[in-house]
């Protein structure tokens, strides 16, 4: 069984570290960098909304989180290895009481989604009128709404001097990436994971099968929220400032737009649908004949409309190798559709 | 672990670095084109303010142009809509430095989206031209900041008002950076003229219901108020106070009203009778002004959409054009070295010099009051340096400073 | 006392803004279960119809009660056609559809209109109660929304059309075997759920800065209110709107408007996690 799973790996990992050294080649390294970033957000959305069912409307809030943590624990410490790991806990902790109140409150549904929202926005407000000389935490302003800009970046640890930026955190972040999906392709496969999955499919069923349904989405819930508080690290680390837009409405709804742009059920397609929507914005950018905006929207309108199960089933659909697997994706993705009549 | 990632990083990286140098086409096709790059938000929520920027900066350069160009070399614009986002700033800042290896950048509205791409200027050697009103306090050598800053527009309309209408002052400040610095000089400027601040409130920027504020000043009681109010949401709060028949009663200043033409979304009645203090104003009657605005007319026809920081932006662009006809060429250190001597020109809002010290600009700064949505000028204060900037930041003495201070009034 | 009578006042004005904001959402998210994430720009799009239709020389009254609830609920018709009707029981995926809708109508009435359009003046005059100066269009406000309220339980209690809503809003399954057409009728939902929305934002207008991005504003607020209501919709739109407008206004008027704000959203997450069906989850169950 172990070494069967180790096999069925190396495959997705030959690809994906060819793809790592190939977009390069396509597209500047400080652009696929935050397609990284987008990438492993969406996935962070993908697992617990795919996997388990739970259709969070904060996720940025554990991205900026996450990117917050970090900036503010650099510029306390000024090495940057130990406010990474501060900036994956502290959303995944954040996480784990969020949503151990859901939970074991029972929430579910829409509820969950408005609770989530609100958590988001709370923290958006807050940021954002933190403005005063009163809002320190150590030696950190906070700053509001202009943000934390100028806090130490990622060094090579143990040596703040030796930064690591540019190309070399386009491939730290893509190898972190990678090493995250094959984890979660083997979390997946193991017993909690997939107990995760039965959830999705029926909650009641599997909780009178005996198992506790609540502590396993609230730390199914966590895990997702440190993935996005790591995306929210490498952001800050990309973007040298942290503002509170990261936690704002817009954020949260664009992460569950590549969810469903992507494909959902599935690890690679919030991947990609982050990605690929990063992109377009990008290319969107460099022109000025019509309202980026309203260009952005009719996409979305027309991919609902005529891609509903996302770009990698169907893509994976037409390809003739791609049968027997989108088969199975077919069947989740109406799992999908039931659940959402609920 | 680490260690083998970080080798295996190094040697792809090194590896990718070559494979890509071969890739990128030739960027020296267009030698005798000077590269002018531009970062604005012209879509999104801030395009209120973007769009006639980014109108104003092709104006620029059109003349420029037409003029027979910069030491006989055309200028190219390179324009990137950053849609309200501060991640497509990091972007298209590292693209304008990377790809695009422009000349100079002007750009960036909010002081979030200055800071996301000041450090990627500054260490790819970039000038920098930032043409925006904004809180002041940003000390780097290589950044020109053109717009207006607190100090400028509150010493001459805080006076102004007191002696108008009384010493009793209530002040409605946005919640962040430019609305505290402000409410301080505002302090600082109504003690210096006797008079007294009896309340400041913070809002952040998207409050849009006043009427418990309205309230709350009704109670205090004060001769005038002093608005310091941010964007869409907070134009709520002059619709509510004349809703409530207020605008008759407690006379008001702003010091933002008006950056982003929001006077023309109030009524005539609304409006009428507020104080601001800016650079420009489109009823300025100066031989520059007219040109200014036939140019736009001709280019762009409706001359409603210019406002305080459109022209910012364009009195930036004139600016360096100037410094490099002077230096010569589009070297950063002698374009610099330029605009260092003192350099000036004559904008739309009247003489702009800048400052050595500080790379900040001395401007007049006209006291207008709005009157039938438009701004008419009562007082001009003419050449005021950025007295705020200058008392934390000396670039001559200090040339390689890289900070923003705080400045306390 | 006169400061109390104003505090009243305001706080009625804010339950009842709170109500009407989040009217149009509720009837679609309460009949359909549809999220319908442009209603902040139906709203805005209300708004505007009625700053052009007070431009044109039209009443203003007529404006805003008839024209702009007539126009939005026209747009609303052609999305439901076009977009909304493949999306029946896809929740996400009309939210989706329904968040790019919204983009889309931001780009669009910029192109039209611009960044600055003025906007037109309230047609009531300050009102004075003892030393304070009040906004006189509140009361307006006030009353239009229990009209408002009136109007609706009336229609949905009372006419056979409520009737037949209220049927297929429970089961359209059934409703459908008995001959009733849910898609009809999910269509004439929905174009009454954006006439409303379009209502909200002509009301508004003269209130707000109105600019193209206006419409993110109100999204959140009115979501929530909506959900934490819970599956009726008058009943859960009035203890809900009640609840929140008064903490809201407590901390507002005792505090500042950020206390004020984030008051109401912590409310709102405690209030879900003691009821996580929503208010009428728990209370009030089978009313309207």
């Amino acid at each position: 069984m172990q070494s069967q799973m180790i096999k069925s790996m190396v495959g997705p990992a030959f690809a994906a570290i060819l793809i790592m050294c190939l977009l390069p080649v396509v597209l500047e390294t400080y652009t696929l960098t935050l397609l990284v970033v987008y990438g492993m957000l969406g996935l962070s959305l993908g697992l617990i909304w795919g996997y388990g069912g739970i259709l969070c409307f904060g996720q940025a809030a554990f991205f900026g989180l996450g990117a917050y943590s970090y900036a503010i624990a650099a510029i306390n410490i000024g090495e940057s290895t130990v406010p990474v790991f501060i900036g994956i806990l502290v959303p995944a902790v954040v996480a784990f009481l969020l949503g151990a109140m859901m939970f074991y409150g029972r929430l579910a549904d829409v509820y969950m989604g408005v609770i989530t929202l609100v958590f988001t926005l709370i923290l958006f407000r807050f940021m954002n009128s933190t403005a005063g000389p009163d809002f320190v935490i150590g030696k950190a302003r906070l700053g509001g709404f202009n943000g934390i800009p100028g806090y130490q970046t990622l060094n090579v640890p143990g040596f703040p001097d030796e930064y690591i930026y540019g190309d070399a955190l386009y491939y730290l972040a893509f190898s972190l990436l990678i090493v995250i999906y094959l984890l979660l392709r083997w979390f997946l496969k193991t017993s909690f994971g997939r107990t995760a999955i039965a959830i999705r499919e029926n909650e009641e069923r599997v909780e009178l099968m005996g198992y506790d349904v609540r502590i396993r989405k609230t730390l199914l819930f966590s895990l997702g929220g440190g993935i996005a508080g790591l995306a929210g690290v490498l952001y800050a680390n990309w973007a040298e400032i942290v503002t509170p837009g990261l936690f704002s409405l817009g954020q949260s709804a664009e992460i569950i737009i590549w969810c469903i742009v992507g494909g959902l059920g599935m690890l690679v397609g919030p991947i990609f649908g982050g990605m690929l929507i990063g992109l377009m914005k990008f290319l969107l950018g460099q022109q000025s004949m019509i309202d980026n905006t309203l260009i952005l929207g009719l996409v979305l309108v027309l991919f609902v409309l005529f891609l509903p199960k996302g770009v990698v089933p169907t893509v994976s659909k037409w390809l003739p190798t791609g049968r027997t697997k989108s088969r199975k994706r077919r069947r989740k993705s109406q799992g999908r559709s039931r659940k959402s009549e609920a | 672990m680490t260690l083998n990632r970080r080798d295996f990083m190094a040697g792809t990286a090194g590896l990718l670095t070559a494979a890509c140098g071969a890739m990128i086409p030739g960027s020296a096709l267009a030698i005798d084109k000077i590269k002018f790059g531009s970062i604005l938000d012209t879509s999104g929520i801030f395009d209120a303010y973007g769009k006639p920027m980014d109108m104003a900066a092709r104006l620029a350069i059109d003349e420029i142009n037409e003029a027979g160009g910069l030491n006989g070399a055309s200028i190219d614009v390179t324009a990137y809509d950053t849609q309200s986002n501060m991640a497509l700033y990091t972007q298209f800042g590292q693209k304008l430095v990377r790809q695009d290896k422009v000349d100079v950048v002007h750009g960036g509205i909010l002081s979030a989206s200055r800071e996301a791409i000041r450090q990627t200027m500054r260490k790819s050697k970039t000038l920098y031209f930032y043409n925006v009103l904004y809180e002041g306090g940003v000390c780097d050598r290589n950044i020109f900041i053109t717009g207006v800053t607190p100090s400028q527009q509150v010493e001459v309309l805080v006076p102004h008002a007191i002696k108008k209408w009384g010493k009793k002052i209530y002040v409605l400040a946005a919640d962040y950076n430019y609305g505290q610095i402000t409410a301080n000089w505002i302090k600082k400027y109504a003690a210096d003229a006797g008079a007294e601040v009896i309340a400041v409130d913070f809002f952040p920027l998207d409050v849009a219901d006043f009427g418990s504020t309205i309230a709350k000043i009704q109670t205090a009681k004060p001769d005038m108020i002093v608005s310091v109010l941010v964007g869409g949401a907070h134009l709520s709060f002059y619709r509510q106070w004349a809703a409530a028949g207020m605008n008759k009663k407690i006379p008001m200043a702003s010091t933002t009203l008006g950056v982003g033409n929001e006077h023309k979304v109030l009524t005539a009645d609304e409006g009428d009778g507020i104080l601001v203090a800016y650079n420009y104003s489109p009823e300025l009657k100066s031989p520059a002004n007219t040109k200014f605005l036939q140019g736009w007319t001709k280019k762009f026809g409706d001359t409603s959409l210019i406002h305080e920081i459109a022209v910012s932006n364009y009195q930036g662009v004139h600016l360096w054009a100037e410094a490099v006809r002077r230096a010569g060429s589009t070297d950063r250190t002698k374009v610099t070295e330029a605009l260092e001597t003192g350099l000036s020109i004559k904008g739309p809002g009247g003489l702009v010099t800048i400052d050595p010290q500080t790379h900040h600009a001395i401007l007049d700064v006209h006291v207008m009051e709005i009157k039938n949505q438009k701004m008419n000028v009562l007082e001009s204060a003419l050449q005021r340096p950025p007295l705020d900037t200058q008392s934390a930041c000396d670039l001559k003495a200090n040339p390689d400073d890289n900070t923003q201070y705080e400045i306390k009034a | 006392m006169d400061l109390a009578a104003v505090i009243f006042v305001e706080t009625a004005y804010a339950i009842a803004s709170l109500i009407l904001v989040s009217m149009g959402l509720a009837v679609v998210f309460g009949m359909m279960r549809v999220i319908n994430l442009a209603h902040g720009e139906f709203m805005m799009m209300g708004g505007y119809t009625t700053i052009v239709a007070v431009k044109a020389g039209i009443n203003i009254y007529i404006a805003i009660l008839i024209i702009a609830p007539f126009v939005v609920g026209i747009i609303g018709l052609v999305v439901e056609r076009l977009v909304i009707r493949h999306l029946y029981g896809r929740l996400v995926d009309t939210m989706l559809a329904t968040w790019g809708l919204s983009l889309f109508f931001v780009g669009i009435v910029t192109m039209i209109f611009g960044n600055t359009t003025t906007g037109i003046s309230t047609p009531i005059s300050g009102f004075q109660i003892g030393d304070y100066q009040i906004n006189g269009y509140n009361f307006f406000i006030i009353v239009l929304v229990i009209l408002l309220l009136i109007v609706m339980y009336a229609l949905l209690k009372g006419t056979r059309l409520g009737l037949i809503a209220r049927g297929t809003m429970q089961r359209s399954d059934i409703a459908a075997a008995l001959g009733y057409d849910p898609e009809r009728i999910y269509m004439l939902t929905f174009m009454a759920g954006s006439a409303l929305s379009g209502l909200a934002g002509a009301v508004l207008a003269p209130l707000v800065g109105l600019v193209p991005t206006s419409g993110g504003a109100y999204i959140a607020k009115s979501f929530i209110t909506v959900v934490a209501g819970g599956p009726s919709i008058i009943t859960g739109l009035i203890s809900s709107a009640a609840s929140f407008g008064f903490i809201n206004q407590v901390f507002t008027f005792g505090i500042s408007p950020v206390v004020g704000e984030v008051a109401l959203l912590v409310a709102a997450v405690i209030l879900l996690r003691l009821m996580p069906q929503g208010i009428t989850g728990r209370f009030f169950k089978g009313k309207l």
